[in-house]
């Protein structure tokens, strides 16, 4: 700025000033509306639940403190247990099986196949739909009466049969496998792109080595995709916790609450059943565990770009 | 938590910008065909007075959904004129201090007079009438498919175990002996319902009313449970998540042989063009003749401010209270009037039956808000009492185990 004013000391300074100062004033101008919205409608609200879940809101937003009964009363909440436990089991089972199958799927379609172009919208369509519509989808196919088992029945087999949906014990891993068909094409989508931007001389130089494809895979390229697998591993682990509408239109939390997830214990709790604290109580402790997977994160790709 | 603040600031944008002459914004949750046809009862009265009629219909059987869309409303500072309620919902809004004040009329119109104390209960808070009720449902009823009934005897049950024996009948018959939703707030009907069948209006009342711990947890709880286990295996494999109103049409096309529901599934009934006592029995759930378990919808009246938009709220008031209105109304929606001076010559055999067990059951002592619609717990404790109910009907939880965490649930709760 200083260097700049000087050498320009010759010309008019009121004209360059200002278009100096509009060049350099521009960025901040076009990037402050969307930041002050997202100051008050993220960061704002993240802060009204963490006083809220300090509170004894109930019905409605109330401003007397009560330290961490929230918290006690939450903990306490054998419903609560439920849902983190779920979580665990659909959180794991939902992230391995996306990885695996997508990059399968996208080994198998980096082998230079014909109609590649249209293979790779087919597998990638289940994002374009909302959970929403997945959710309810996958209900009607996986209804007892309705779907699977009534068309086997239908068509003769009489014993078969495939009730998770409506089964206490297996309905969570009905929620897994919708989820995993909604998102796998899209890891797929991530290992391709990885994939494709490997360096095919690496490849050539380890096949004039003479080393067998398994291990050209095993050894090199799989290594060379860590950062795929930490982008895939992020993005599925925020999608596990914060999944709400699959298992709203799939089983609703039931049958009984066999499905309940942190985040339709916070909507209950918050919105239903008046007890507004606790839910927010709920809501902060998703944020910490959704914290605890991007924090880390950030701090080794800010790492990686200082060196 | 971002997208209600989102949706808050949006209405307070969007509010204040339409209003008409006179005109009423009613929340409620009447979407299903008999109830919404009887909804049309009230909007043409209104429009007889040239009030304009704006809807805002939230579904979901039990109302909690169109709770939470009136949070978001009244958060944002533009509450509707009126909004259909149920019992304990209506102490914890009047106690937010949001509500209107209807006294005058219903001095003018002597409501203190018509309607009974227990609903006045709801209706009124600190003295002062903030609602105006429109029917009263009574929820331990059992809708029987007319042809299986004949078929399995034609001789209404009268115990629980009459109960089961007619329902291995339907087994035999090859359709669903029991349909029933599997939706928390359906458990909780059906549980109620098994309570006050067993243990009787006593223990109903010690129990779920006044929340005893001892009787929560003892013995004769754990035989409620036990029989909710032997009514779950008459159920059929898909009952899951269904909606009550997919169950009554289970029985109406004779695909199941009966169903526990509130008499709002009468509404069903009728409007499949059905007739009581020639298509369809309605009876008392076995072991609860004499004893109403009820709860009533109400229309809550928010403070709006004075003005058109006060006149016209005021003018809905007093069409709900109408004696001609209660009863077209009620005969369309299956319940019976909250007003006891209304005639009951419009009615059906069901609706006639209804009303003398609720004026009966009043004079008895016999008559106890329901559980399951608010009219017995804050909303807190009963979602508490659901859990249990629910995770138990499903398998999750044994019966001694519900014995002993039902209390401990609903401690926790209060």
């Amino acid at each position: 700025m200083n260097g700049t004013s000087s050498a320009m000391a010759a010309r008019p300074p009121v004209h360059r000033g200002l278009a100096d100062r509009l060049r350099d004033g521009l960025p901040r101008l076009v990037l402050a509306p969307s930041f002050a919205l997202i100051l008050v409608f993220v960061y704002g609200f993240i802060i009204w639940t963490l006083t809220l879940s300090f509170t004894t809101s109930r019905i409605l937003p109330v401003y007397s403190f009560a330290g961490f009964d929230a918290y006690i009363r939450l903990w306490s909440q054998p419903n609560w247990h439920m849902a983190l436990g779920n979580l665990a089991i659909f959180g794991i089972l939902y992230m391995s099986a996306c990885i695996a199958i997508g990059l399968l799927l996208a080994i198998l379609l980096d082998q230079r196949i014909r109609g590649e172009g249209v293979l790779r919208p087919i597998f990638l369509y289940p994002m374009a739909l909302s959970f929403v519509v997945t959710g309810t989808a996958w209900k009607w196919f996986l209804n007892p009466g309705l779907g699977l088992e009534n068309t086997m029945r239908n068509l003769g087999w009489e014993s078969f049969t495939f009730d998770w949906l409506v089964n206490k014990d297996m309905a969570i891993y009905t929620i897994v496998i919708a989820g995993v068909w909604q998102a796998s094409g899209f890891v797929m989508a991530m290992f391709l792109a990885g994939l494709r931007g490997i360096d095919s001389e690496i490849i050539k130089a380890a096949q004039i080595d003479g080393a067998s494809t398994v291990s050209i895979y095993r050894r090199i390229i799989l290594p060379l995709l860590r950062p795929v697998f930490l982008s895939a591993l992020i993005v599925l682990a925020h999608m596990a916790i914060k999944s709400y509408d699959l298992v709203i239109a799939l089983t609703g939390g039931g049958p009984g609450n066999a499905t309940e997830l942190p985040s339709t214990f916070m909507y209950s709790y918050t919105f239903t059943r008046n007890q507004m604290a606790v839910g927010s109580a709920s809501a902060v402790m998703m944020l910490m565990g959704i914290a605890a997977i991007i924090v880390p994160y950030l701090y080794s790709e800010l790492r990686e770009k200082d060196r | 938590m971002k997208k209600l603040a989102a949706g808050v600031a949006l209405m307070a944008l969007v509010a204040g910008s339409a209003h008409a002459a006179e005109e009423v914004e009613v929340l409620h949750w009447w979407t299903a065909g008999g109830e919404a046809a009887a909804l049309n009862v009230l909007k043409d009265n209104l429009a007889g007075q040239g009030v304009g009629w704006k809807d805002m219909p939230v579904a979901g059987g039990s109302g909690v959904q169109a709770m939470t869309a009136l949070r978001a409303r009244v958060t944002a500072g533009d509450a509707p004129t009126a909004v259909q309620m149920l019992g304990f919902d209506i102490k914890d809004w009047s106690a937010m201090g949001v509500l209107g004040d209807l006294n005058e009329l219903a001095q003018k119109e002597n409501w203190d007079m018509v309607v009974p104390a227990a609903l006045q209960e709801f209706s009124k808070h600190d003295g002062k009438w903030i609602a105006a009720p429109v029917n009263v449902h009574s929820t331990n009823w059992l809708w029987i498919n007319k042809a299986a009934f004949d078929k399995a005897g034609g001789k209404a049950p009268e115990t629980f175990d009459d109960l089961l024996k007619m329902l291995d009948a339907f087994k035999a018959q090859g359709i669903v002996p029991l349909a029933h939703g599997g939706q928390p707030w359906q458990d909780g009907t059906l549980w109620e319902a098994v309570v006050l069948s067993l243990g009787g209006m006593e223990f109903y009342q010690k129990a779920v009313i006044e929340a005893d711990p001892a009787a929560l947890g003892g013995d004769k709880m754990k035989e409620v449970f036990e029989a909710m286990s032997k009514l779950r295996a008459y159920f059929d494999p898909n009952f899951s998540g269904r909606d009550w109103n997919l169950s009554s049409a289970m029985v109406i096309e004779g695909k199941a042989g009966a169903q526990q529901m509130g008499d709002w599934a009468k509404g069903e009934f009728l409007r499949a063009g059905q007739k009581p006592g020639t298509d369809f029995v309605c009876i008392r759930f076995p072991g609860t003749q004499g004893s109403v378990l009820f709860n009533s919808d109400q229309f809550v009246m928010f403070d709006i401010g004075e003005g058109e938009e006060r006149s016209a709220q005021l003018k809905m008031a007093a069409a709900v209270m109408d004696p001609a209105f209660q009863s077209s109304f009620n005969v369309v929606k299956g319940s019976v009037p909250a007003r006891v001076d209304v005639a009951d010559t419009a009615f059906d055999d069901c609706g006639k039956k209804g009303m003398q067990d609720l004026a009966d059951a009043s004079k008895t002592g016999n008559l106890a808000g329901s559980l399951a619609h608010g009219h017995a717990q804050p909303s807190a404790v009963k979602s508490a009492i659901f859990d249990v109910v629910t995770q138990h009907l499903n398998g999750q939880i044994t019966t001694d185990e519900a014995v002993k965490r039902l209390p401990e649930a609903v401690a926790a709760a209060q």
